[in-house]
């Protein structure tokens, strides 16, 4: 047998360059520790394996905070974006989430030129196959072709690629996504250092060729006129130049897919993996859903210089020749040809559980894990645990706290939290519905929120806070004026009458008659004479700020609460099964979780209030013994 | 900052003082609001461990006239702004100053939250820290299946229903907010509104009907009450279907007062058989209907007998004029007889009390009555003093809370604002709701809308 050989060493190693790995690594050589990032194939960097598109609902949120501390994401989709909506502008403003088409190469090549760029990074095309532990520290990694690589720490991010396996209908075999190759021999010696892994399961619609298509029969979903970009660097996004289409499965759909349901891979029973409920293939939306009459699906572009289009809504595990024949059943796809068939994909990760809210493993030393090895789904998921990821490994070796962010911070809070402290069974997908706090946590306020710590970290540059701190201040000025700049009587009640507001007999601040739903800031111009010329993005601040004033105030005082236990922090090695009162399942759940303050206890499944209250007086009894 | 808490702090029961305990940063506000001093406006930092005279108020009216001890943190038992009430003892005046509080932001406190609190803030020593201990464990042990225990049968149902409607709606909500592209009606305000209205109608009614839960564990006090041989104990003893009173033509001879407990669908009663209330210069009489009369107030609900074959006499309108503000039952007896009485007058005197004819003889009008006990329990109408309530008052109070998030999301819905808005105000309700019965699980939500909406790519 061959030897291996030692080729490089390096303060983080980063496996798999996926939507995690990238913003780990960049995270990390940005932070000034020599980095190399590891692809079993380079041209599937920042690869999007599944749909053509970046935000939504809650991902959007997750991609406006990546960018305001620092990461790549929104940057990088603002390049690649070739359509941009803003959804549920009718609801509130916690709720309108930004998501961008995506030409999937730009998105690639783009993210690639960045890394490629970057100092302190390395690329390399290998399959990582060993960690190299000592004393539960990992030490480096070893690559399928015997080069042995010394760091400091390791960020495993290896996406659906461990142990892959594709299915389509009957058909399976050992694959990655995308035809790339699976990852087989990493899965194994990883349990072998004691991570134990289970299997999750997800899944992709076909590819079709779009030129193949009848557009008569779909209905266009435009673009958005007024578009507006994700990275908060960036003042001005090109113009949506595709759309979408809409179309309908109908009766004759349904039969051919029940039919066959038997030589699905998912019904035929050879996937073990659990998938998540939010993407089920076609077949699991029929059986689970049989009284309706139809699904919707939406043709989506993969790029502009390609005609594949993506067939939203459609994933499926049946054998090819079901596909080809159930997508012909679909108004407009009468004459689809198949570029790529949708498949199955069943994969090994971790359960996520065994992570420190750092991402760190707990009980693999300088292990620190990301994306969908954790347990999640989603390109926007992975990005926020990727950077996450990338800085506290960064602060590990630096001897560093971790940087953390709580519920009440960010969705990447929420999003780690729940991975961590509740844990997941299925392929983890972020909500905005999971955010407590979501009327502070906006994703227009990303950056007002979070460029502080962004900056603190290292990620953000000089000229980057600068402006940052001018748009502060311009708000800070701004609110001060319109709360002391008053309206007289005369001038107020015409325009008042005009949009429909009742009439005011004494003066009255600009900010009173900001705080009537019917009264727009924009509108507001016509009687405010002397408002300075300011920024949309710091209209919308004012706006919000003052509309929702009181919402905001309820959820400030809710965290307030909240923190409260978040800030009493726990020891690590604390002796849970000394503590008197405390329930021996209570016990049990937090010796094994070790929870960082008693605000995490409170979320572990299995601790009551009572247990909650127990600690509180421990921690109490704690501080006052003397000390030696 | 804690919330500020607040909590009975005498014993239950009929004492002659009950204090009532408030600690925490708005202490003061909250006794400013309720709370009037003949001599003062407002209580300030100058009466900091003085006891004032003066009234609790609710709404214009006087509730109880009381003396409140006003002490400024931190040379408090918690370290925290204290207020105690001193009000008259006994259960009502007692229960409706702590539930005005509550109703004012206040928590209810948790047992032993005091003394926790009084050691968080560094009040008392180590040793009685394990004594607080026990308590908040002791809590986890029993008290919490105590007060489930309480809620067996309808009311945890009717949350459990009302909470079931309530995720329904708020899944439709999170499922238009989480998915707009998805092919799933949006939810209308109209339609909101309408499910969000008939939610607050059952809370309203669960609210009017706390008191059930108290009944059924305690007993209902049913006292009869009727001139001398109308049939009190012959009623009585047509319920127990025993014997046990001496039924005797001759009229006064019932004269101890005979509690008997009985059981009518599923509510305990305490029957209460009287001698009747009539003046007499007969001495043993009198200590009967003296007993009658006491017995009288202490009664959730009267049972009150008339013979139907006599006229009315001075005796039934003067029952009939103590009656009017009371839960009361009519009953018309012996209608197997000739029937001689005014009951149109009756009816005049006691408007929107039910009657029922009865021959007990004959076994007629039983199950009528019955019925008609058991609906008054079960719907409400009827008030209870006991000494279980605290838990109730949790129940009550955190009732009270998702109505007035209701309330909200109401008025938020009649604005037009926006949807998700009204869905925290909603998921607080429910949650409140949930805290009740102790569930409040957030991916409950999140199971909801997977299971209802068919979503994703």
């Amino acid at each position: 047998m061959a030897e291996n050989f030692y080729i490089g060493k390096y303060d983080v190693i980063v496996v798999g360059a996926g939507h995690a790995g990238c913003e780990a690594a960049l995270a990390s050589a940005r932070l000034g520790l020599k980095t190399i990032i590891f692809s079993i194939n380079l041209e599937a960097i920042a690869l999007m394996a599944c749909n053509p598109s970046v935000g939504a609902t809650g991902k959007a949120h997750l991609v406006r905070e990546i960018d305001a501390l620092g990461g790549e994401m929104g940057v990088n989709i603002d390049k690649a974006s070739i359509q941009s909506r803003m959804l549920n502008t009718a609801k509130g403003p916690a709720v309108h989430s930004l998501r961008m088409q995506a030409d999937k190469h730009i998105y690639h090549i783009e993210m690639k030129k960045v890394l490629e760029r970057q100092n302190n990074l390395d690329l390399r095309q290998g399959e990582v196959t060993d960690i190299i532990v000592e004393n539960q520290t990992v030490k480096g990694v070893i690559t399928k072709t015997g080069a042995i690589y010394e760091a400091k720490a390791v960020i495993i991010a290896t996406g659906t690629f461990l142990k892959g396996k594709i299915f389509i209908g009957e058909w399976s075999y050992e694959g990655g996504p995308s035809g790339l190759s699976p990852a087989n021999d990493l899965s194994d010696n990883l349990k072998k250092h004691g991570i134990s892994l289970r299997r999750f399961k997800t899944g992709t619609p076909a590819r079709v060729d779009g030129k193949t298509l009848n557009y008569d029969k779909m209905l266009e979903q435009p673009g958005d006129k007024e578009t507006i970009p994700f990275s908060f660097m960036n003042n001005y996004l090109h113009k949506s130049r595709v759309s979408c289409w809409l179309t309908y499965t109908n009766k004759e759909t349904h039969t051919v897919i029940l039919d066959n349901i038997k030589r699905s891979a998912l019904y035929g029973g050879q996937i073990e993996g659990i998938g998540p409920r939010y993407c089920p293939s076609i077949e699991d939306k029929l059986v689970r859903f049989a009284d309706k009459e139809r699904h919707q699906l939406f043709i989506e572009p993969e790029g502009l210089n390609t005609d594949e289009v993506y067939v939203q809504g459609m994933s499926t595990s049946l054998p090819e020749d079901v596909q080809e024949k159930f997508y012909r059943t679909i108004p407009g796809l009468e004459n689809v040809k198949f570029v790529r068939p949708a498949y199955a994909i069943e994969y090994d990760c971790i359960d996520p559980i065994n992570l420190n809210l750092s991402l760190e493993h707990k009980k693999m030393k300088n292990l620190f894990c990301a994306g969908q090895f954790n347990g999640s789904s989603g390109y926007e998921e992975a990005a926020a645990q990727g950077l996450m990821a990338g800085i506290n490994a960064a602060h590990k070796i630096n001897g560093k706290a971790p940087f953390l962010l709580d519920r009440s911070e960010a969705y990447i809070g929420v999003l780690i939290d729940d991975l961590v402290t509740k844990g997941t069974n299925e392929p983890y997908r972020i909500m905005t519905s999971r955010a407590e706090y979501r009327l502070v946590l906006r994703q227009d306020n990303a950056d007002l929120r979070l460029t502080e710590k962004g900056f603190k970290i290292g990620l953000i540059s000089d000229d980057r806070y600068h402006k940052f701190l001018k748009k502060k201040e311009i708000i800070k000025q701004e609110m001060n004026r319109v709360e002391t700049t008053y309206i007289t009587p005369k001038d107020a009640n015409p325009f008042l009458k005009k949009h429909n507001s009742s009439c005011v007999k004494n003066k009255v601040t600009i900010l009173e008659l900001l705080k009537r739903p019917e009264i727009k800031y924009s509108d507001l111009l016509e009687i405010d004479k002397d408002r300075p010329i300011i920024d949309d993005r710091i209209s919308e601040q004012i706006e919000i700020q003052i509309k929702y004033s009181g919402y905001i105030e309820k959820q400030m005082q809710q965290i307030e609460k909240f923190k409260k236990l978040e800030n009493k922090r726990l020891d690590p090695d604390l002796k849970y099964s000394e503590i008197q009162g405390l329930r021996i399942e209570a016990q049990q759940k937090l010796t094994n979780f070790r929870p960082l303050s008693v605000g995490q206890a409170s979320r572990i499944s299995g601790v009551s209030p009572a247990d909650i209250n127990v600690l509180l007086i421990h921690l109490e009894k704690e501080r006052r013994k003397p000390k030696r | 900052m804690e919330d500020t808490i607040a909590a009975i702090a005498t014993a239950p029961g009929e004492s002659g003082i009950g204090i009532i305990r408030i600690s925490g940063e708005n202490s003061f506000d909250i006794i400013n609001r309720i709370f009037k001093s003949k001599t003062k406006n407002k209580i300030s930092q100058i009466d900091d461990r003085k006891l004032i005279y003066g009234h609790i108020y609710e709404n214009g009216g006087i509730i109880d006239e009381v003396l409140v001890a006003y002490m400024k943190a931190p040379r408090t038992y918690t370290k925290e702004d204290v207020v105690e009430i001193n009000c008259h003892g006994g259960i009502i005046a007692i229960r409706r100053i702590l539930e005005l509080i509550l109703k004012n932001g206040v928590r209810l406190a948790e047992k032993g939250e005091f003394t926790k609190r009084a050691f968080l803030n560094g009040r008392i020593d180590l040793s009685q820290a394990e004594a607080v201990i026990d308590l908040i464990s002791s809590k986890t042990d029993k008290g919490f299946d105590i007060a489930l225990k309480q809620l067996e049968g309808n009311l945890s149902f009717s949350i459990q229903e009302i909470r079931d409607k309530l995720l329904q709606i708020i899944a439709h909500i999170t499922v238009n907010i989480e998915y707009p592209d998805e092919d799933i009606e949006e939810i209308t305000y109209n339609d909101l509104l309408s499910q969000i209205n008939d939610i607050l109608k059952r809370i309203n009614y669960l609210i009017d009907s706390s008191e059930t839960g108290k009944i059924i564990k305690e007993g209902l006090r049913t006292v009869i009450i009727g001139k001398p041989n109308v049939g009190k104990s012959s009623l009585l003893n047509a319920l127990l279907k025993e014997s046990r009173a001496i039924v005797t033509e001759i009229p006064g001879t019932t004269r101890d007062i005979i509690e008997e407990m009985l059981n009518i669908n599923g509510i305990p009663l305490i029957i209460i058989d009287t001698a009747g209330i009539r003046e007499t210069s007969d001495q043993v009489e009198k200590i009967g209907v003296e007993k009658t009369k006491e017995t009288f107030n202490k009664g959730d609900v009267i049972i009150f007998i008339l013979n139907a074959a006599e006229e009315l006499t001075h005796e039934d309108f003067m029952i009939m004029e103590l009656l009017k503000n009371k839960k009361a039952i009519i009953l018309f007896n012996k209608t197997d007889l000739p029937v001689k009485c005014d009951i149109e007058e009756v009816r005049k005197k006691l408007v929107n009390k039910k009657i029922i004819y009865t021959s007990i003889k004959e076994g007629q009008g039983l199950k009528e009555l019955e019925k008609t006990i058991s609906d008054m329990v079960y719907t409400g109408q009827i008030r209870q003093d006991n000494n279980l309530f605290i838990t109730n008052v949790r129940h009550k109070n955190l009732l009270e809370k998702s109505k007035n998030y209701i309330i909200d999301a109401v008025s938020m819905l009649k604005r037009k604002e926006a949807l998700d808005f009204i869905e925290i105000d909603l998921r607080n309700a429910w949650e409140s709701l949930g805290e009740i019965i102790g569930e409040s699980i957030t991916e409950d939500i999140i199971d909801e809308v997977f299971a209802r909406f068919c979503l994703g790519k």
